[in-house]
Formats: structure tokens, sequence, C-alpha cells
């Protein structure tokens, strides 16, 4: 591999990002307190976001930021100041059987690694690729993608309505 | 694009240089015009007094005057959110932050626009709701029980309010065909209405329910009267700033005010032609016969353009009440929600049957 063909700028923009992610992430386990937590969630997913936009998929990244960053996440700060959003340092936030957690993890790392060297291998994508355009993006959902689409949109309006039965009592 | 372009002869530094300043005065300009014009002068005039007089002719100084005075106030972290100072100092600076970000999108001429962006208004609709998240955590991080409602009545507010705006503008893509802000004012000046291109095809024309929607949206985003729920300040003392002092405070104002500049820059861009006039007054068919004076002109008639929008917001929070927290949800949910909703699906068969 030549030296031209190495994205510098862009693999250490990676690094950085991906340093980042990587420490909000174990914060978010780690903290002491709901909102910090769900704080750290939040420079995780931005920080999906900016790899997102590194792979010039700037469609994707604006997604991200609009779903997780401005609905999911304000949904989830809004829920917990509602119920229980102590100020300060929280005992017993620590579920007991977190351990179980770990080989989860291994094992789920283990599945995407193969994966991708299954699927790839030593495939590198070319430096100058071409990009797809949000007009390219929406021909394929609406042209050739059209039924998983009505059946992913199906999905979540089951999801919505489900969700209104299960929180009405009347 | 057709003679020299300031862009190509600067080096990186010194473009990126200028588009922080510029961003800086887009940004801060605004701001401190509509305080001046309309928060002191307008609101006087309607209630009948004289506002600011003292400092500068006609009290044109005061804003210099008030900026200097929350300077040197001092900086207060109450005593029961101590444990959470820092994130009592961020909360602030996100809402500013979310300013600046919604900024970057905005084009001013034919070549003066910071960012190019393909997803323009989605960007726009998207970094504009992150100012939720600084408003929740200085509601709840403040540890006072009015700050925290005014936070939460913030939050559902902004999240109710956002459905219709992001709906709203749907209405204006579908009809543009792109959702890059640029293309999309070129597309209103270089189009003309049934053949006559004397005004362009502003989409105020065909789009107005969807105009009408994004202003009521925008009211509601800026938590001004009549959707003041959450700062509501005869009953929770400005909410989520109560116990903000000095420049913390005046970083939330300017926030207020500076994303009320931005938001009706981007509504005239949407729907009122942004920095254009109508190519066919000059001849010009598309972005690149467009003659480079309009690189200076384009930003004052933008700027023109938004304080006629911002007029009318002042106008309406200067002249209702307030609405109730169950009315407001109401407002949003069954009335402005459906409403855009049929509008999209009126401006799809226009669409495709012309």
């Amino acid at each position: 591999m030549i030296a031209s063909d190495v994205l510098v700028a862009q693999n250490v923009g990676f690094a950085i990002i991906a340093a980042l992610m990587i420490f909000g992430a174990l914060r978010v386990v780690t903290t002491n307190n709901v909102v910090h937590a769900a704080l750290w969630l939040v420079v995780v997913l931005a920080g999906a976001a900016a790899q997102y936009i590194l792979l010039a998929a700037e469609f994707v990244a604006v997604t991200q930021v609009m779903v997780y960053i401005g609905a999911v996440m304000v949904l989830f700060l809004f829920g917990t100041m509602l119920t229980r959003a102590r100020i300060g340092a929280e005992k017993d936030l620590n579920n007991k059987n977190w351990y179980i957690g770990l080989p989860v993890a291994g094992l789920l790392l283990v599945t995407i690694l193969i994966a991708l060297k299954d699927g790839f291998g030593d495939e590198k994508m070319p430096a100058d690729a071409d990009l797809f355009t949000v007009a390219q993006v929406s021909d394929l959902i609406f042209g050739p993608y059209l039924l998983p689409f009505w059946a992913l949109s199906f999905l979540l309006l089951a999801a919505v309505i489900g969700a209104i039965v299960l929180a009405r009592r009347d | 694009m057709n003679t020299v372009i300031i862009s190509t002869e600067l080096a990186y530094w010194a473009q990126s240089l200028l588009r922080v300043l510029g961003g800086l005065v887009a940004v801060l300009l605004p701001a401190g015009t509509i305080v001046y014009i309309f928060l002191f002068k307008m609101m006087s005039f309607m209630q009948s007094r004289l506002g600011p007089m003292e400092a500068g002719p006609y009290g044109s100084m005061q804003l210099f005057a008030e900026v200097g005075k929350w300077l040197q106030k001092e900086d207060i972290v109450p005593a029961a959110a101590q444990a959470e100072a820092r994130i009592f100092k961020m909360a602030p600076l996100i809402v500013l932050a979310s300013t600046f970000l919604l900024v970057v999108v905005v084009p001013f001429g034919p070549d003066a626009w910071f960012t190019d962006f393909e997803t323009g208004i989605f960007y726009a609709l998207a970094v504009g709701s992150v100012s939720v998240l600084g408003i929740l955590i200085a509601g709840w991080s403040s540890a006072n029980k009015y700050s925290l409602l005014g936070g939460l009545r913030a939050a559902g507010q902004l999240i109710a309010y956002e459905l219709p705006m992001v709906l709203a503008v749907v209405g204006v893509v579908i009809q543009a065909g792109t959702m890059n802000l640029q293309q999309i004012v070129v597309a209103q000046n270089a189009g003309s209405i049934f053949g006559w291109d004397g005004v362009g095809n502003p989409y105020i024309l065909t789009q107005f329910v969807a105009f009408l929607i994004f202003m009521i949206a925008v009211q509601a985003e800026l938590t001004q009267t009549p959707f003041d729920m959450p700062i509501a300040e005869s009953e929770l003392v400005s909410g989520y700033m109560t116990e903000y002092s000095g420049f913390r405070f005046l970083i939330f104002f300017i926030g207020e005010f500076a994303t009320a500049g931005v938001f009706a820059m981007i509504a005239s861009i949407l729907f009122l032609g942004g920095w254009g006039v109508p190519f066919a007054w000059f001849g010009w068919t598309d972005i690149n016969s467009v003659d480079n004076w309009m690189n200076v002109a384009g930003p004052l008639i933008l700027f023109t353009k938004m304080l006629v929008l911002v007029f009318f917001i002042m106008w309406i929070r200067f002249s209702s009440p307030r609405f109730r927290e169950d009315q407001l949800q109401r407002f949003a949910w069954k009335i402005l929600i459906p409403i855009s909703l049929i509008n999209i699906m009126v401006t799809a068969v226009f669409k495709v049957a012309f």
C-alpha cells in the first residue's frame, strides 16, 4: 500500500473521536448519577454522528443527531427528571449482576469481528469512492427497497399503537 | 461566480478565520438589532412610552451599557447546585452553541456562505433541537423546583412543536426538490408563476399553510408569548433561567434573540426567496450567472427580510396572552400536525400532477 492511499487526516480524526466515544461509553456505566450517564451517552451518540460525517454519510449523520440527540436523549432526560433525578451522587445505581454482561459483550465483539473479516477481508474502500447523494439514497429507498421500507414503517406504527394501548388505562 | 470570488484567492486559514468572524457577526448583529429595535423601542411604542433614551441618541447605546452591566455582575452558582456546578455552567453554552451551529448553513449570497451543505435544512432542524438539551439540564442543575418545572415544560413544548416545523418544511423540500438551502433560494428566484417571472416564485404563495405553521412553530420554539409557559415570569419566575446571573444569563439572552434571528433567516430563505431578487430582473438564469455584487447586496436583502419576519414574531409576542399548558400541547398535536400532514399530501399530488 502506498502512502498516498491513506487518508491521514481522516484516520487521525477517527482515532480521536473513537477514543472520546470509548471514554464516554465507559463513563456511562461507571458514573454515579443518572443524568450524568445520560449526558455521557450524548457524547457517545454525537461521536457516532461525527464518524458518519468522516465517512461522508452526512444524511445518516444528521439523522443521528436529530433522532438520537434531539429526540431520544431529550425524552430520556425528560423521563428521568420527571421521576427520579437527584442532584449529586447516588448509591445502588449498579446492578449487582453487571458482570454477566461481560461475556455477552465479548461474544458480540467476536461476532462482529468475524462477520467483518468474513464479509470484507482485506478489501479497502477506495479513497475516491463515489459518494451517495441524498437524492440517490431516497431513490433507492423508494425504488428497489420500497417493500422493506414499508415493512419497517408498519412495524414502527404497530409499536407506537402498542405503546399507546399499554399506557392508556381507560 | 463569473468574476473574482473571494474564497478562491485566500489561503485556507484566512478563509476559515473569515468564516468564524462572519459567523460571529451573523449571530450577534441580528441579536443586537432585534433587541434594540423590537425589544427596546417597539415594545415601548406599543406601551405608549419612550423606552431607553439616556445612553446615546435615542438610547441607541443602551445595548452596550446592558452588556457591560451583565459582564461585571458576579457569576453565582446557587449553594444547592454546587454539586452540579459544572453542568450548571455548561448549560447556557450548549444553547448558544446550537445557535452558532444553526447559522452555519444559512446562505447570505451566491458565494457568501459558510458551508454549502447538501442536507442543509434537515441539518438546521436537527441542530436546532440540540438547544433543548441545554435548557433541560439548566432546569435540572439549578436545584430549584421552579427551574425544573420550567425546564420540563420547555422540553415538552419544544418536542411537540418541532414536529409541525419539520413537517411544514417537507412541503417546501418537495416543491424545491432539494434540501440544500442555497438551491432552495435559487429555485424560488429562478422560478416563474405560469410563465410570469416578475417576482420569481416565492414559496410563501404556494406554501402559505406551511409558512403559517412554520412561523407558529418558530414562535413556540423560541418560547415567545403566547407560548411562553416554560419561562412564565409571573408563575415560574423565568423558569430554567431563574438561577442564572451575570454573563451566563447574558448568554441565554443572546441565545434567545440570536436564535430568533437565525430562524427568521431560515424562514425567509424557505418562503421569501432568501438573499435573492427575482433573477429575471437582471437577466440571470441560474446561480452561476448571478452578478458578484449580490454577495454584498444579498446579506442586506436577507437581513431586511429577517427583520420583517421578526417584527411579526415580536408583534404577536407583545400583544397576546399566554396559552395554558394543555392548550398548547393540544394545539400542536391535534391541529398543527394534521394540517401539515395534509399539506404534504396536497403538495406531493401537485408536484406529480404538474
